[in-house]
């Protein structure tokens, strides 16, 4: 679908028109992320994290494949081949670095993504779908991250895969059993590592599918914008190419020197020492930390250190996972008509203390499991939970929100003609 | 109904991490927050050397004949424990050996080898392709001789600790007896026997005896004064080489890169403002 005025594919060149009887794949491409796509025009750099994500998400494959070309997924060599790769295969080593550091640089676009979603609330309807495969999207991109980390081999990879695959063994009755199937062992080798390498190599395609159906169901709505007012008229929008395409390039290039800062000047700063020391299974690390894009969760997880009814390490694996599944269920928990938190402003306060929450419980989950940081990450995980599902159900019933304009070009141009007839004072999302 | 649902799994996850954080903050209260250990009164952070590195910060380079003070260091101390598996003999011509130089070094050195007349295992002086062969057949080997701490190995080591090249300088200048206090508050971190005080080390005590104890332990062919320190920070300076041998060159692509990248971007900015100047703006 697409409004009704949004440009049409016309072909004039000869080998064009072929294509476009044949089999009409510019006409595709022209559609999705061309003239054909007509977006709003008030989009802020807000919205260029869809198209920076779609960037990483090719990086992390081209790099992917190269290395593991080179790469050896047998517990005996993988943390050689590693070495091998940083030493002796030519330009090995701004490979490794640009898909290490581009699983960071995917996360913090991912997360703005997301956060970017939350203030605007692009999960409301008509956009629930394209809110759905987001979530399930992150979900895969943790997994595929997980797994990635392993592959090197190191003390880190070893004892984070037994401390996370150690999670399923607290669930009831087949927790055990599951974890050795899982694992194919009872602690992390060859087997998990080969079956992690292969998952590791076949996820991020699945990701790339599920990116299509979200684009997908992205282009029946249409892109949501910061007003939270759906579009109206033709003045509403402009089309994609060549206005987004401009815009979502100069912020490509922004993106790309905060990045290659990052690979050639502070390759490991993300990085654990530790995954620099080949994998142990006899020698525990001081401190066992996951990567920093899982340390919210992974403060979550340890928050829960009192047994109440169902074991604590129970009782931390299920909020961790509910912690991301609640993000399924915002499109219903938020019930305001209102999009736009610029028009709510008992949302907007909350947002805020969201975010500052979040980066508390990213705080936590780097920090060693000892106190004061395990009781500052209760109380970060309570806020957490209480945000989305006490907080937002709450104030989307009891708040009165501001006045939204009349139209996207009203925002945009001070004034719309169109809006003869409108009433300011209702919200017409 | 899916918000009160929701309202009622917010409250009841809220309930019970309260209930945690409740009795840790009780425990917290009446017993204090957890035990001072010696680690975290006595450990100290690594410190480079007066002046740093030449390979340190976002222009680096390497300063050869430091490289090369410092592989003779590894040479003549570090290598009767420590091995340098991810280094062959071939790369030290990073190092500013011409190809003759690492023939005549690499033959200097014993490498295992098999008898190709008996299949027996025999040894062989090295050949430019060969990597630095280990000290001890193997880690039980490297465990008994030890007072079973395996050594570990050095190729990596300045990557796989905090701040490595600092790190390697602070704990080679860093040995020293116990303090009093130490003594004092943790009875329990004086070091045994075979365990020697360094406070840059995690725990404080390692089993690594001072290996460079005296100035003048190595005679430097290019007369620098081998000091502890000296010796310390040339050491320090070949293992960061040792560790990642591509570390100049990519600070120097680093900064072609981003020149590049501040161009394109600029183009694109100004490409962005030609594009959407054609728009209609905000009259007033």
């Amino acid at each position: 679908m697409s409004f009704p005025w949004a440009k049409q594919y016309e072909p004039t060149n000869p080998v064009a028109k072929f294509f476009d009887e044949k089999l009409p794949l510019p006409r595709l491409v022209y559609n999705a992320v061309g003239a054909g796509y007509p977006v709003p025009r008030n989009l802020s750099y807000m919205w260029n994290f869809g198209v920076l994500a779609g960037f990483c998400l090719v990086l992390q494959i081209v790099t992917g494949v190269v290395l593991a070309m080179h790469y050896a997924a047998n517990d005996a060599v993988a943390f050689n081949s590693v070495e091998h790769i940083m030493r002796d295969v030519n330009w090995g080593w701004a490979m490794r670095y640009a898909h290490a550091n581009g699983a960071s640089a995917f996360f913090v676009v991912i997360y703005l993504h997301i956060f970017r979603g939350f203030f605007y609330s692009s999960y409301k309807a008509p956009r629930e779908m394209i809110w759905l495969i987001g979530v399930v999207i992150f979900l895969l991109m943790m997994a595929t991250a997980f797994m990635g980390y392993v592959l090197p081999w190191g003390q880190m990879s070893f004892w984070g895969a037994k401390v996370i695959t150690g999670l399923f063994g607290a669930i009831p009755l087949v927790g055990e059993s599951l974890q050795v199937w899982l694992l194919g062992g009872y602690a992390p080798d060859n087997a998990a590592l080969n079956r992690f390498f292969s998952l590791h190599f076949l996820l991020p395609f699945v990701i790339a599918g599920c990116v299509i159906l979200h684009i997908w169901a992205l282009h029946i709505p249409g892109s949501s914008n910061p007003t939270g007012v759906e579009v109206k008229s033709e003045s509403d929008t402009v089309p994609f190419h060549p206005y987004y395409t401009a815009k979502d390039g100069f912020g490509l290039g922004v993106f790309l020197l905060i990045y290659c800062a990052f690979v050639f000047f502070m390759p490991n700063a993300l990085g654990h020492p530790d995954n620099y020391i080949p994998a142990n299974p006899l020698s525990t690390p001081a401190h066992i930390v996951p990567e920093w894009y899982f340390w919210p969760f992974y403060a979550i997880l340890r928050a829960f250190t009192f047994d109440f009814i169902l074991p604590a390490k129970l009782w931390g694996v299920l909020a961790m996972f509910a912690a991301i599944l609640v993000w399924f269920f915002l499109p219903w928990l938020d019930k305001s008509p209102v999009r736009s938190g610029s028009y709510r402003p008992l949302f907007r306060i909350f947002f805020w203390v969201l975010v500052v929450d979040m980066l508390i419980l990213f705080w936590l989950g780097g920090a060693a499991a000892e106190e004061p940081y395990v009781m500052f990450s209760q109380l970060a995980t309570a806020y957490y939970f209480l945000h989305f599902l006490v907080i937002l159900p709450i104030i989307s019933s009891i708040e009165k929100p501001k006045p939204l304009p009349f139209s996207i070009t009203e925002a945009v141009l001070g004034s719309d003609e169109k809006s003869v007839l409108k009433n300011k004072s209702e919200p017409t999302a | 109904m899916i918000r009160l649902v929701g309202i009622l799994v917010g409250i009841g996850f809220t309930f019970v991490v309260l209930l945690a954080f409740v009795t840790g903050a009780y425990t917290a209260a009446t017993e204090g927050l957890g035990e001072e250990t010696a680690e975290k009164a006595f450990h100290l952070e690594a410190h480079g050397p007066a002046g740093g590195f030449a390979h340190d910060g976002l222009t680096p380079e390497w300063d050869l004949a430091q490289l090369q003070r410092g592989y003779q260091v590894y040479k003549e101390v570090c290598s009767a424990c420590h091995s340098l598996e991810f280094v062959a003999f071939r790369n030290l011509e990073d190092l500013g050996y011409s190809e003759d130089e690492v023939k005549a070094e690499a033959a200097a050195w014993v490498v295992p080898d098999i008898n190709p007349d008996t299949g027996e295992n025999s040894t062989r002086p090295g050949t430019p392709t060969d990597y630095f062969p280990s000290p001890y057949a193997n880690d039980v080997a490297a465990a008994a001789a030890n007072n079973n701490a395996i050594p570990p190995d050095l190729s990596l080591i300045t990557k796989a600790r905090h701040h490595g090249p600092e790190y390697v300088y602070s704990l080679l200048t860093g040995y020293q007896e116990p303090s009093a206090e130490l003594a004092a508050r943790f009875p329990d971190s004086v070091p045994g026997p075979g365990l020697y005080h360094n406070p840059y080390f995690a725990n404080l005590n390692l089993a690594m005896a001072p290996p460079l104890t005296t100035d003048g332990q190595v005679t430097y062919a290019d007369g620098t004064e081998a000091t502890v320190s000296q010796m310390s920070q040339d050491v320090a300076a070949f293992l960061t080489w040792a560790a990642e041998p591509s570390l100049v060159d990519r600070v120097k692509l680093g900064w072609i890169v981003m020149g590049f990248l501040l161009f394109v971007t600029v183009l694109a900015w100004l490409a962005k403002k030609s594009v959407w100047s054609t728009l209609k703006t905000r009259k007033d």
